[in-house]
């Protein structure tokens, strides 16, 4: 790895063809198997947003080499190799973000929840405890 | 005690019927401490008016509830003190009770003490009432725990405008008006602290200390131990800091409940 970055160092702004092929597959990769999980129902379709976008750059990136180019020099990267992994850092970080929030919501809600049900188990057995005994009703059906 | 208080009038609204006094126990792993708390209760109050939340307790804490006749509300686990108290606000609510008193299950707050503390609310002279073990300093308490909530009670007296020594306290008695500003906005359900106290005094609730003694924990665990005791920092300070910019905070306009994600799972549908 570390000698594929050098190499790109010494070309410049080229980015080596293997480099380019490998970031092609991963892309591909990455798209068919978000969309896989979304088939399955594995992944729910909110979830997949952030992936699939990510994969798209990805593609449009190792694709298009001169918006990478352009990209670096945006950013002030030395190697277009950097700019690849300093977007994949974000992309983590916007993902983890990203759970952060669901979490947080989920936290609330099953809290919310908990507490829900233990007034509605109070108030079940407070309502069983006042109604007659089922035995009781029974035998009054039972007679003629 | 304020003047021109009638124990008279104070009786005949405890004794009125419909009951209107919930007494509220927050509680979790407390089987130790409960008998005596309960022994001193019920012979002020009747059982059915008072209830334990069980915060997820893995020891006998809901059955000694209900062996005294009291109500039991159990969570399916624990969810902290500030969730515990909540249940039990919503409890009062749904069953239409005008006051709530709560009293901590480990043994420390003296049950003898709450007319002490229900008078005043009762009165209509404030709508919260807390217990404060500091104004007297009759109650042992570790000089650790006391300089810790020090910086505060600073803030919330300042903020508030009136001295407030035991910001944290338990030991309280609320009005419904207090208990309705309790539920309807995000309370904290963990830990609750002066940032309840500041959101309540911004709605024109009227806070109140008075002077009680409380005894130190003799079974169990506290809860302010360890590192738990640094994250209560930081989130005082979130909370405070983002206090004038948050939504749904006291100092912004509010959103109806509908909106807001958050309010989604509390008081709505359960009263209609
Ligand atoms: N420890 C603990 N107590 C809880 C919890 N939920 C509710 N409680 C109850 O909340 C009450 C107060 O808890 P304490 O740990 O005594 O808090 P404190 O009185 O402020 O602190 P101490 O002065 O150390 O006793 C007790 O009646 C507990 O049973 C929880 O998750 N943990
Ligand atoms: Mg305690």
């Amino acid at each position: 790895m570390f000698a594929l970055i050098q190499a790109a160092g010494e070309v410049g702004d080229v980015i080596p063809p293997r480099q380019r092929l490998v970031a092609i597959l991963v892309s591909i990769l990455i798209l068919l198997g978000v969309l896989e999980l979304v088939r399955q129902r594995k992944l729910r379709e909110e979830y997949s947003a952030l992936w699939v976008l990510t994969a798209l750059g990805l593609l449009v990136l190792a694709l298009n080499y001169r918006i990478l180019v352009w990209l670096t020099h945006l950013i002030g990267a030395a190697l277009p190799t950097s700019t690849l992994f300093f977007g994949g850092l974000i992309f983590l970080m916007l993902l983890a973000l990203q759970f952060s929030v669901r979490l947080s919501r989920l936290t609330y809600r099953s809290r919310s929840l908990t507490r829900r049900v233990a007034l509605l188990e109070e108030e079940l057995r407070e309502l069983k405890r006042r109604i007659p005994d089922e035995e009781d009703m029974l035998e009054d059906d039972g007679r003629p | 005690m304020p003047s021109g208080t009638s124990p008279a009038k104070l009786d005949s609204e405890l004794s009125t019927k419909p009951s209107r006094v919930l007494i509220l126990i927050p509680a979790m792993n407390e089987e130790q401490s409960l008998p005596e708390v309960f022994e001193a209760l019920v012979k002020q109050f009747p059982p059915k008016d008072i209830l334990l939340v069980d915060d997820g307790s893995s020891d006998r804490t809901p059955e000694i509830a209900a062996s005294y006749g009291c109500k039991v509300v159990s969570h399916i686990h624990n969810l902290g003190y500030g969730s515990t108290l909540l249940t039990g606000y919503h409890y009062a609510l749904l069953h239409d009770y005008d006051y709530v008193v709560q009293v901590d299950g480990d043994g420390q707050h003296p049950p003898a003490l709450i007319p002490r503390l229900l008078q005043p609310v009762i009165q209509g002279d404030c709508d919260v009432a807390i217990g404060s073990r500091y104004l007297e300093g009759k109650s042992p308490t570790g000089w650790l725990r006391r300089l810790g909530a020090l910086p505060l009670s600073l803030v919330a007296s300042l903020w508030i405008g009136s001295k407030i020594t035991d910001p944290t306290s338990g030991f309280q008695a609320l009005s419904k008006k207090a208990i309705l500003e309790l539920c309807t906005d995000g309370f904290p359900d963990d830990y609750p602290d002066i940032d309840v106290l500041i959101h309540l005094h911004r709605k024109d609730i009227r806070i109140r200390e008075i002077p009680v003694v409380m005894k130190p924990r003799v079974h169990g665990q506290t809860m302010h131990g360890g590192w738990k005791a640094l994250y209560y920092y930081y989130r005082m300070a979130v909370c405070l800091l983002l206090m004038p910019i948050r939504r749904n905070s006291p100092y912004r306009r509010q959103r109806p409940m509908d909106d807001h994600p958050l309010d989604k799972g509390s008081l709505r549908g359960l009263y209609s």
